[in-house]
């Protein structure tokens, strides 16, 4: 990759497929929203602004243990497709690219830490946003990660702290702790059930919120949900990670019973959609990425019901990030028109799942378990 | 041709079907290709509304805030409460002391309350009286620890405030 060669692991371990319940959580991210003393939050703030942020945080960032080995990345030095891959690998925001006319403004960067699977974004709408990305479903310990990274930031960098409403942000809605932890679930038994619409808005009644693939504002694609806390202040950090935690495991447990529900009910259906989905992606010239995430969902559900045995939740994972336009783009070493990069990315998926092996004929259900190396 | 209308022009040729969620509601519509472009579903999705938004909107009616001064400025960024309304930002720390009598509402209508009780922050350079904030605030935490029974939580709860203990 042209100029992010310095990322370890190149940003993506959160696809390993770890973690509990891997099959139905792809990832839970912990982030913790930080301001500095004396200076205008991010909308606000001039260029001397974000630049003594910058200067501060990077002082820092050289002391800090949690952050050794890692790399600083300043948005305006990439290129715009080094860009958004740090976007399609959910390392940065659309806010911290910037406006898509002018780019990101000066200041604006990430670091990427080497010794753990933290990341701070600098000058976003906040100063400092610390996040914690991981595998599967494991809030606690994403919250104790970024934690860490939070008192060794907070140790050397001097934060905007009201005694009454805690950690000052841009935005009121996270104000107080600037916690928001967010945990990325594939609910496709509960879409299908048409029973997705009361479980969403029972997070609603509970304080939780949801989103789509790329967070605030972004499309629900593929019956991919992102759960996180609505409010942030009143409550400590524990409980807020904990009440989502709990919350979580419900709706996994209403989703696995969808589940069982379409396969006790219309298995035959069931079936059917999953193998074609297969069958598409397996065989398909063009694929858009609305396309591929559809098909990309029937797959997933079929690999977790078992009746897909052969595939590893860690493949499909992995495809999702480089079926996305800037990673197309940066394989073919050139820019794509859309219509060249459906093509491409059909090609990409034909190659993977070929190389994944055909999976079993499926003429019935397979009692095989998943592959025991899931990762 | 798909049989599904649009719902913006009803030509029969919906192709995008957009989930919208605001306020935590779900709402579906069927686009064709150019309404679908029109509302600028290729580029980048607008923010969803959320409740600040509605708030913010609402306070524009109330006559507790028309009362006060647009011209009320916070002394250290230049943020009048009209920005305030009109994006939802905030501008600086600062401005959490200028506008804090509103904010104080809008916080109890966003969060249902006003008080932080999560971790207490204790800058680089602390003074006494934040030193001992920031101890009575981890021996809540110990506490509540042992009370869990999280002893390796309040392991590390204990080695943090020996560290902080005056000597």
């Amino acid at each position: 990759m042209n100029d992010l060669p310095a990322i370890p692991d190149h940003g993506l371990s959160w696809l390993e497929a770890s973690g509990d319940h891997a099959d139905i959580v792809l990832s839970t991210r912990v982030r913790l929203a930080r301001n500095l003393q004396g200076h205008a939050f991010g909308p606000r703030a001039r260029v001397n602004d974000r630049e003594s942020v910058l200067r501060k945080f990077r002082e820092c960032a050289a002391k800090a243990e949690f952050l050794q080995g890692g790399t600083l990345l300043e948005m305006p030095s990439l290129t715009p497709r080094s860009r958004k891959i740090l976007l399609e690998r959910r390392l940065v925001t659309r806010d911290l690219l910037g406006d898509p006319q002018s780019g990101p403004v000066r200041g604006a960067a990430v670091h990427v830490s080497g010794s753990a699977p933290v990341s701070v974004m600098v000058n976003e709408e906040d100063h400092i946003r610390a996040q914690s990305l991981l595998s599967g479903l494991r809030i606690e310990q994403a919250w104790r990660l970024v934690d860490r990274l939070d008192e060794e930031l907070g140790r050397e960098l001097p934060f905007a702290y009201h005694h009454e409403f805690g950690f000052l942000t841009s935005c009121p809605t996270n104000v107080g702790s600037g916690l928001r932890a967010s945990v990325f679930m594939h609910l496709p038994g509960l879409v299908l059930t048409k029973e997705i619409a009361k479980v969403l808005q029972g997070l609603g009644q509970v304080g939780l919120t949801f989103r789509g693939l790329y967070g605030e504002g972004s499309e629900v694609v593929g019956n991919f949900f992102q759960v996180s806390n609505q409010t942030t202040l009143g409550k400590t950090e524990e409980d807020l990670v904990d009440h989502l935690d709990k919350m979580v495991r419900q709706v996994i447990q209403y989703e696995m019973h969808a589940r069982q529900v379409l396969l006790r009910d219309a298995q035959g259906v069931t079936e059917d959609k999953i193998w074609r989905a297969y069958g598409l992606l397996r065989y398909a010239r063009t694929l858009s990425f609305e396309e591929f995430m559809n098909l990309l969902s029937g797959v997933r559900l079929g690999l977790s019901l078992k009746l897909l045995p052969g595939l590893r939740v860690y493949t499909l994972n992995k495809m999702m990030i480089f079926t996305q336009p800037a990673h197309l783009e940066e394989a073919a070493g050139r820019d794509l028109s859309s219509a060249e990069s459906d093509a491409h990315r059909a090609a990409y998926v034909r190659r993977v799942l070929a190389a994944e092996g055909e999976v079993s004929r499926g003429d019935r259900p397979s009692d095989e378990g998943p592959p025991s190396d899931r990762f | 041709m798909s049989d599904i209308v649009c719902d913006n022009c009803g030509s029969t040729e919906a192709v995008v079907h957009l989930t919208q969620i605001v306020n935590n509601q779900m709402s579906t519509h069927r686009l064709c290709e150019k309404c679908a472009a029109e509302k600028g579903l290729e580029s980048t999705p607008e923010p969803a509304n959320f409740p600040l938004t509605d708030f913010l909107a609402q306070m524009g009616k109330d006559p507790a805030v028309d009362a006060d001064p647009a011209s009320t400025q916070c002394p250290f960024c230049g943020l009048t409460f009209r920005d305030f309304r009109e994006t939802g930002r905030l501008g600086c720390p600062q401005c959490y002391e200028t506008y804090a009598p509103h904010l104080q509402r809008l916080l109890r209508r966003v969060h249902g309350g006003t008080q932080h009780v999560g971790k207490v922050y204790l800058p680089p350079d602390p003074s006494a009286s934040e030193l001992e904030r920031r101890l009575d605030a981890l021996r809540r935490k110990l506490n509540r620890a042992v009370e869990s029974e999280d002893f390796e939580r309040a392991a590390e709860l204990r080695d943090e405030i020996r560290s902080l203990e005056p000597a």
